[in-house]
């Protein structure tokens, strides 16, 4: 006699010590829910970038708190103020030593396109020297922005083709 | 030590070939280069200006003689006056002044700063290197000939532009540049546009009537 299964969560009572699952969710879950941000504070987005770390705005909520400012603890460069052409190679080597994956976040308009900064001195948007996945609009964006950034790279995190890249990396 | 009664006299008795030079506000004498040194060490030694406030430089246009005006602001800070000098380089392809940064350390990054953006060399200098551009940098931004949106370079770490193949290129203007409105208008009219927006880097700038 077999009985309709009316069981919505896991139950190990009936599926014992075993979730059965696909490796991409895990991974990206893992990943998603840990991004260690690597804080490129360049100039008065950096402010508002502390504002969100704060407890006000608190990223701890997003599991995003783990400010590391060495690049090889970071999962997430948030390339926060204006970019010169003299930083400009500096950040890509700061990109460069953080491990894989990797993810950049150009927070507000100097970042993301020079911003007012229509001059000699002043890279006209980061994403020419690295791949950038979430741009913020604002001068300087408020810190809900960057949550909702930081929520729009969670939800790219979690499409991403995590096992298929480990495996072919491996 | 108290104010001096006229320190313009004074100056000009001291260094007969300096000139008075329009001011609106303080003090202010032209004088030859040479002398420039001279009479700084003097206004500070003698008249207590021991506070050097300012070394710039004007680029008075490409086609003029003398191209290139440096001046020095002074202040005291005893008797709180200000003393403001200005010496025309000789040469203006290759300005040359004297250092003062013997005399105030204040000087040394005044005139490095002048150095990077006018290409003003200073005598004696201790480490006269570019303080706001990178080395290697082959252009003077300040100087008249030279467009606010830059002149493409290559970026300052090869390797870098090298990966990246990007490099230092001409900021887009598009009708600017862009300046803030002053006065009591309303914000959204006061933010930073071009005064000119009849063209852009696609459109081309019509011709004046």
């Amino acid at each position: 006699m077999v009985s309709a299964n009316n069981e919505l969560a896991y139950n190990t009572k009936i599926e014992g010590d075993i979730v059965v699952t696909r490796a991409d969710a895990v991974i990206n879950w893992l990943r998603s829910s840990s991004v260690w941000p690597m804080p490129m504070g360049l100039a008065c987005c950096a402010i508002e970038l502390m504002g969100v770390a704060a407890s006000r705005f608190d990223i701890a909520r997003f599991g995003a708190e783990v400010f590391r400012f060495s690049p090889r603890q970071a999962d997430c460069m948030i390339v926060a103020g204006t970019v010169t052409y003299k930083m400009a190679p500096h950040v890509r080597r700061i990109y460069d030593q953080m491990a894989e994956p990797k993810w950049v976040i150009a927070m507000g308009a100097c970042a993301s396109s020079g911003g007012m900064y229509r001059s000699y001195a002043t890279l006209q948007g980061v994403d020419q020297i690295v791949p950038v996945d979430v741009y913020i609009s604002g001068c300087p964006p408020r810190p809900e922005a960057l949550l909702d950034a930081l929520i729009k790279l969670q939800s790219k995190i979690k499409k991403e083709p995590s096992a298929k890249q480990l495996l072919a990396s491996a | 030590m108290t104010a001096p009664a006229d320190v313009t006299a004074a100056l000009q008795s001291k260094f007969p070939a300096a000139t008075l030079r329009p001011s609106g506000d303080h003090p202010a004498l032209n004088l030859p280069v040479a002398e420039a040194r001279a009479a700084l060490k003097y206004l500070r030694d003698e008249f207590a200006y021991d506070f050097l406030v300012d070394v710039t430089a004007i680029d008075n246009g490409v086609d003029v003689t003398p191209r290139f005006t440096v001046v020095w602001h002074v202040y005291s800070t005893s008797h709180h006056g200000y003393v403001r000098l200005a010496a025309d380089c000789a040469n203006d392809e290759a300005p040359v002044a004297p250092t003062v940064s013997d005399l105030w350390a204040t000087a040394n990054w005044h005139e490095r700063e002048t150095y990077d953006l006018f290409g003003i060399k200073f005598e004696n200098h201790p480490d006269l290197r570019r303080i706001l551009m990178w080395d290697g940098y082959p252009y003077h931004p300040l100087r008249k000939d030279f467009p606010l949106a830059g002149i493409q370079t290559p970026l300052p770490d090869l390797e870098v532009a090298d990966l990246t193949k990007a490099s230092v290129k001409p900021a887009p203007m598009m009708g600017g540049p862009f300046v803030a409105s002053p006065g009591e208008i309303n914000l959204t009219d006061a933010e930073p546009r071009a005064k000119d927006e009849s063209w852009t880097e696609r459109r081309e700038k019509p011709a004046s009537e």
